[in-house]
C-alpha cells in the first residue's frame, strides 16, 4: 500500500499546502485545531476538491487537478468515521453496519460482519436504534460502519474528540485491536498526543497549514523543533515494550523495553500484551549520581546524547539508556550547574504516574 | 328528502373529487420533489424566479388562475394544443383539466413542506453516506428521502385537501359538467344555485367534512407512526 498525497488548497484566509506519503499502518496527521489537518483528510476522501494537487493510492490516481482527474467520494472506497458518528437514525444498528455493504463491489470480501462485530464488542446493540447509544456506542458502530464497506484506506478525523475521557479509554482499546488485527491502513487525525503515541505508526506534524516533520512516531513526538509552546510541553519519547509482569496488589504492571524495565501503574493488562508508553519530557528529570531516597519507581541509567537549547531557556536532553532513548526537558541552568555534555553518563528519574500505556 | 342517502350525482360527484385529488396529488408529487430539491438545494440563477412562479397560485386569485390554465392548456394554447397533438392529452372541459387545476393549486403547500424538511436534514448524513460507496441518487433514496418523508407526507395531505376544495380555478378552466368536471365543491355550489337545493348542499357538506378529518387523521396516524421509527436524535 502506498498513498501519496499533495494537496494546496485556499479555505478564504487559509492556505494548505501539504503532502505525505504513506506505505501502509497508521499514519497520524498530528496538529493543533486550525493546523489544516481535517482540510487535508476531507481533501484526501473526496469532500473536498483541492484546488491544486494530486493523491494516488497504489497508482490508482483519485486526483489530479492538472490532468483533470477527480474520482467522487462515493467511487474512492475510503472509509471515513467522523467525529460525530452520523449514524443513519432511520436505520438500527445492523442496518448502519450494512449499509456501507451494499455498495461495496462485488467480489470484494469485506471483513466478515461477526468478525468486526466482536472485534468492536457492538454484537448486543444490534437491534437498537442510534438515538439509544452512548457517545462511545456510537462511534464503535460508526467504526464498524466504515470497516464493513470494505475500504481501502481508513480515514479517521478525530474519532475521541466528541468523547468524554471515560468514552475515549473505552474506545482506544478497539483501535488498537483495528491497527494490529486488521490490514486496512489508517489515516488518523488528532490534535492529542497520548492518542497519537499510542495508535500512529507514523507520524506527519502539521502546522498552519503546512507539513513540517514526518517520520516514525518516537523521532517526530521527541523533536526539539517543535517550536510552538504547546507542542514543546506535548513532546516526548514514544516507547515500545511488552507487558512481563503484573502486581496486582500495587495495581503496577512492569513493562520490559529494549533493554530497561520500567512500572507503570495500570489494571487490566495481560502479561505478553505489546504496548506503548509515551513519557512526556517534562515529567524525566536528570542527575548525575544515582539518586537514593525518591519516591520515584524509575531510573534509568544512560549517557547523554545531544542537548538543544531553545528560545525560551529551555534544554531538551537526549539520553540513551541502552537501546531505548528518552528526552528530558530541563532549564539552561541546571544543564550548567551540572555540567552536562555530550557524552556524560547520567540517572533519568521518570515519576512513575507519567508512564500509561491507556 | 331523505339526508342518509345520496342521489346518483352525488356519488359521482364525491367519487370524481376523490380520484381528481389523488390524481392531482399523485401527478404533482414528483414535481414537487424536484422542485423543492432545486429550491433548497439548487445554487442557479433564477431560483427567486422559480421560487416566485412555484408560490404564485397561493397569492393569484384562483379565478385568474385557471384563467391562466384555459389559455396555456386550452385546445388552442400553446401547451394544450401540444399535448393533444403529440401525446392525445386533452384537459380542456376533462376531469384531466380538472387534476390539472386541483395539482397546479396545491402545489405550492406540497413544495413549501417538502423543502422545509430537505432544508433541515443534516447534510452530514449524506457526506457520510457516499463515504460509504452510495452515488448521490442511493442517497436520495437510502437516507435523504426515508429522512424526508414525514414532510412529503404531510404535504400530500395538504395538498390533497387542497384540492378536495378547490373551486375558481377548476370551474373557471374545465366549467361545471356533471360527471366530467362536477367536483364536491361545484356540486355544493350547484345545489344552493336551485331552490331546495339546501338539503343535498348539507348532505355533501357533511361528506366534505368526514373526507378532511379522515385525511388529517391519516396524517396524525401516518406522522405519529414515522415519528417512533425515525427516532431523530
Amino acid at each position: 500500500m502506498t498513498l501519496l498525497v499533495d494537496v494546496r488548497h485556499r479555505l478564504g484566509a487559509f492556505r494548505l499546502e501539504a503532502g505525505f506519503a504513506s506505505d501502509g499502518g497508521v499514519t497520524a496527521l498530528f496538529g493543533r485545531s486550525g493546523s489544516g489537518k481535517t482540510s487535508l483528510i476531507r481533501a484526501i476522501a473526496g469532500l473536498i476538491r483541492p484546488d491544486e494537487g494530486r493523491i494516488v493510492l497504489d497508482g490508482d490516481v483519485l486526483v489530479d487537478t492538472r490532468r483533470d482527474i477527480f474520482v467522487p467520494k462515493h467511487r474512492r472506497r475510503f472509509g471515513y468515521v467522523f467525529q460525530e458518528a452520523r449514524l443513519f437514525p432511520h436505520f438500527t444498528v445492523r442496518g448502519n453496519l450494512s449499509y456501507g455493504r451494499w455498495f461495496a463491489p462485488r467480489g470484494e470480501v469485506p471483513d466478515s460482519q461477526d468478525r468486526v462485530v466482536e472485534l468492536l464488542g457492538i454484537g448486543h446493540l444490534l437491534d437498537r436504534r442510534p438515538a439509544n447509544l452512548s457517545g462511545g456506542e456510537r462511534q464503535r458502530v460508526a467504526i464498524g460502519r466504515a470497516l464493513l464497506s470494505a475500504p481501502r484506506l481508513l480515514l479517521m478525523d478525530e474519532p475521541l474528540a466528541a468523547l468524554d475521557e471515560e468514552r475515549k479509554a473505552e474506545i482506544l482499546p478497539y483501535l488498537e485491536r483495528l491497527r494490529d488485527e486488521t490490514k486496512v491502513p489508517i489515516v488518523y487525525v488528532s490534535h492529542a498526543v497520548h492518542e497519537v503515541a499510542r495508535l500512529a505508526d507514523r507520524v506527519v506534524l502539521m502546522r498552519d497549514g503546512l507539513v513540517v516533520a514526518t517520520g516514525p512516531v518516537s523521532d517526530v513526538l521527541s523533536a526539539p523543533t517543535l517550536n510552538s509552546g504547546m507542542d514543546r510541553r506535548e513532546m516526548g519519547s514514544v516507547l515500545s515494550g511488552v507487558i512481563a509482569s503484573f502486581d496486582p496488589p500495587h495495581r503496577l504492571a512492569t513493562v520490559q523495553l529494549k533493554s530497561n524495565v520500567l512500572h507503570v501503574p495500570n489494571s487490566d493488562v495481560a502479561e505478553g500484551a505489546p504496548v506503548r508508553v509515551h513519557i512526556p519530557a517534562r515529567d524525566v528529570m536528570l542527575a548525575i549520581e544515582r539518586p537514593a531516597g525518591l519516591s520515584a519507581l524509575n531510573i534509568l541509567d544512560g549517557r547523554i546524547e545531544t542537548i538543544v537549547a531553545d528560545s525560551d531557556g529551555m534544554v531538551t536532553v537526549r539520553v540513551a539508556c541502552g537501546g531505548d532513548v528518552v528526552h528530558a526537558r530541563i532549564t539552561g541552568l541546571s544543564t550548567e550547574r551540572l555540567d552536562l555534555q555530550p557524552g556524560k553518563p547520567v540517572f533519568a528519574v521518570i515519576k512513575t504516574v507519567a508512564l500509561d500505556p491507556r | 328528502m331523505d339526508w342518509f342517502t345520496l342521489s346518483e350525482e352525488e356519488w359521482t360527484a364525491i367519487r370524481l373529487s376523490l380520484l381528481v385529488s389523488t390524481v392531482a396529488v399523485a401527478a404533482s408529487l414528483p414535481f414537487g420533489i424536484l422542485a423543492a430539491l432545486a429550491l433548497s438545494r439548487g445554487r442557479f440563477w433564477g431560483k427567486s424566479i422559480l421560487n416566485g412562479i412555484v408560490h404564485l397560485p397561493l397569492i393569484l386569485p384562483p379565478v385568474v388562475t385557471g384563467f391562466l390554465l384555459l389559455i396555456l392548456f386550452g385546445r388552442k394554447g400553446p401547451i394544450g394544443a401540444f399535448l393533444d397533438q403529440h401525446f392525445g392529452i386533452v384537459f380542456s372541459f376533462r376531469w384531466t383539466g380538472a387534476a390539472l387545476a386541483c395539482a397546479v393549486m396545491g402545489f405550492p403547500l406540497l413544495v413549501r413542506s417538502i423543502r422545509l424538511s430537505l432544508d433541515a436534514v443534516d447534510r452530514k448524513l449524506e457526506d457520510a453516506a457516499g463515504t460509504l460507496g452510495a452515488n448521490p441518487a442511493w442517497v436520495f433514496l437510502t437516507v435523504t428521502f426515508p429522512l424526508i418523508l414525514p414532510g412529503v407526507i404531510a404535504g400530500m395531505i395538504l395538498s390533497f385537501a387542497k384540492a378536495m376544495g378547490e373551486f375558481g380555478a377548476t370551474i373557471t378552466f374545465v366549467s361545471n359538467i356533471p360527471g366530467e368536471t362536477q367536483t364536491l365543491s361545484a356540486a355544493i355550489y350547484t345545489f344552493t344555485q336551485v331552490p331546495g337545493g339546501d338539503v343535498g348542499a348539507m348532505r355533501l357538506t357533511i361528506v366534505a367534512i368526514v373526507i378532511s378529518m379522515a385525511a388529517l387523521l391519516a396524517s396524525e396516524f401516518m406522522a405519529h407512526a414515522l415519528g417512533k421509527k425515525v427516532n431523530f436524535e
